[in-house]
């Protein structure tokens, strides 16, 4: 980790010691502080950032018949010179196939859509938390925060029952009357829909409570006092202050659902195509290697944008307090 | 903010509620169902539990999850606090943006492709050096510990940026030194972060499937692994049976451990309080 160097002008401000016993204690102080650094550090870039390499690597290499099922990009041939085999043909092959086309830009519109349901139930949800009385607010926290920590397929699984043909609402519509045929909503477009905004509802909620929180209430109070109806001071002053909680809400919902896998397979069947569900299989069922790992980067890319928004919106946060 | 709700925002929080409640509980009254048939009402029964403890591959998958999911955490804790330790209290070093931005990554990046790329450098270094020799337990804890720690040192930043360095400051001026600093006043006052970050990462590992599920070898069956393998194909009444002892043991982990740490932070200011007092 020679790219990780303790600050020199930050040692101990402690009592100054003279000559050798300090410059040795402030040594030691500079090796702990390295330590502290570069375990944590060589573990990232080890497990999180060389992966990406690899997969890069291999995106660009040749689907064989092999285990594993790639060719070599670096090749040392007699005469003892490296050659490298860049081969474009999985990226080409990804966009020439509309079948992929299609499944990003049906990703992106799942996920789009799914965000924007998620912040249309979700704010008035964290608002109306952060308008309770003290008790009832952390009551109500920890029932948004619980569902987080149950199990993710367990909450998937249990809208299969209720939205199957011969699941629980179609039971009770048909017992009641209204209809007498079940209506198809299990794989389809909208049992997607209605997977993410269950899922990912807390990820809206929290940051947007944290934002809300946060918010002055006597602007509101001013407003008030200068005449403005409760709508309209929520209009002008409330949500334009809250748009920090928005976009770190929708970001956390946006990009995880763009690449999510166990929703589209288990409630969208092989009726929704999404990306990350076009590359499990890739991957496990046809066993192209190089396809599924140029899908990978390229969903990547798709993403990156919003990531880096994302991240700076965390380090501006953090830098706030 | 001011207190006092309108009428839309209580209707809306009890529908959200409903929302996010009601699934849950259907799951759990359909476990105690008599009838093969999940949706179809055949009287209360716990048969399914039953079948459930009969079966030895549920408790295989549970043991491996749980170990797997203690090793993780325990782990991904150490590693998440001295990331965030070195990225909240160490001042600017080289690399730092590349640090902060491998530790916020894993938090949003899709599973698929965490999953795909783990899997790939696995491949890649048992080829090259016959490490890991096969996939199983080790892999997947790894591959846990690595987004699990990110989600710890979040947690871990927070609580060190809202704890100030009035006090450290303090040691340090009285003439403590540095590491002593870290020891007996930093780490403590850091349990409870450290605390939630446990937790969440033991769950995290527990729910993960889809990292897992690129990254196991043959014969290791995590648990999720196990259920997935078993919803793909419908529904199934002792999943409902196992769903609901997940469902109820984490809500009554949850509470318990929510009580704790409110208790110890309650404590914790007390004693601030007194050892600030006049």
């Amino acid at each position: 980790m020679s790219s990780v160097a303790a600050d020199p002008m930050d040692p101990a401000p402690g009592p100054t010691q003279a000559g050798l016993g300090a410059r040795i204690s402030r040594q030691l102080q500079a090796s702990w502080k390295l330590c502290v650094i570069a375990v944590p550090y060589a573990w990232m870039l080890i497990f999180f950032l060389l992966p990406f390499f690899i997969v890069f690597k291999i995106s660009l290499a040749e689907p064989l018949i092999a285990a594993p099922p790639f060719s070599a990009l670096f090749d040392l041939t007699e005469e003892g010179i490296v050659t490298i085999r860049i081969i474009l043909d999985n990226f080409l092959f990804i966009f020439e196939d509309d079948l992929y086309i299609r499944t990003y830009l049906n990703s992106v519109k799942i996920s789009t859509i799914s965000t924007i349901l998620c912040l249309l139930v979700g704010y008035p949800i964290a608002y109306g938390i952060v308008r309770s009385g003290e008790m009832a607010r952390k009551l109500l926290l920890m029932a948004i925060i619980l569902p987080f920590w149950t199990s993710f397929l367990l909450r998937v699984y249990a809208w299969m029952g209720l939205l199957a043909d011969k699941g629980t609402i179609n039971n009770l519509l048909i017992s009641i009357g209204i209809i007498d045929e079940p209506i198809r909503m299990l794989y389809t477009d909208f049992a997607v829909y209605l997977g993410i905004v269950y899922t990912y509802l807390p990820f809206m909620v929290l940051p947007l409570y944290a934002n809300l929180e946060k918010l002055d209430s006597s602007l509101n109070e001013a407003a008030a006092d200068l005449g403005a109806k409760p709508i309209g001071i929520f209009f002008t002053v409330t949500l334009p202050l809250s748009i920090p909680g928005i976009v770190a809400g929708s970001l956390l919902v946006f990009i995880p659902a763009t690449g999510e896998y166990v929703i589209p397979d288990l409630l969208g069947g092989g009726n929704v195509q999404m990306i990350g569900r076009v590359l499990y299989n890739e991957f496990h069922q046809n066993k192209d290697w190089p396809v599924a790992s140029a899908v990978a980067i390229a969903l990547l890319f798709l993403l990156v944008v919003p990531m880096m928004i994302y991240q700076r919106y965390q380090a501006k946060e953090a830098e706030k307090v | 903010m001011g207190k006092g709700r309108s009428l839309f925002l209580t209707v809306m929080l009890w529908l959200g509620m409903a929302f996010l409640y009601v699934p849950m509980l259907l799951l759990i009254i359909y476990s105690f169902n008599y009838s093969k048939l999940v949706p179809v009402w055949g009287g209360w029964s716990v048969r399914w539990y039953k079948v459930l403890f009969e079966s030895e591959e549920v408790w295989n998958a549970v043991a491996l999850s749980l170990k797997i999911a203690v090793v993780n955490a325990t782990f991904a804790t150490l590693l998440g606090a001295l990331a965030g330790l070195a990225m909240v209290r160490f001042g600017k070093f080289r690399g730092r943006t590349l640090f902060g931005g491998m530790l916020a990554a894993p938090l949003v990046m899709p599973e698929v492709i965490t999953g795909l790329s783990l899997l790939l450098l696995f491949i890649t270094l048992s080829k090259m050096i016959g490490w890991p020799a096969e996939r199983g337990f080790t892999t997947i804890t790894i591959a846990h510990i690595t987004f699990s720690m990110a989600y710890v040192s979040v947690i871990v930043q927070s609580r060190l940026t809202g704890m100030g360095e009035t006090l450290e400051e303090a040691a340090l001026d009285l003439g403590a030194k540095p590491f002593r600093v870290l020891t007996d006043i930093t780490l403590p006052r850091l349990t409870p972060a450290m605390v939630s970050g446990w937790l969440l990462a033991f769950t995290l590992s527990l729910d993960d499937l889809v990292i897992s599920s690129f990254v196991t070898g043959p014969g290791a069956n995590t648990l999720p692994i196990l259920i997935y393998s078993r919803i793909r194909l419908g529904l199934r009444p002792d999943i409902n049976a196992l769903a609901t002892i997940i469902i109820v043991t984490v809500a009554i982990g949850v509470a318990i451990a929510a009580f704790m740490l409110m208790r110890q932070e309650r404590q914790r200011l007390a004693e601030e309080k007194m050892a600030a007092g006049p």
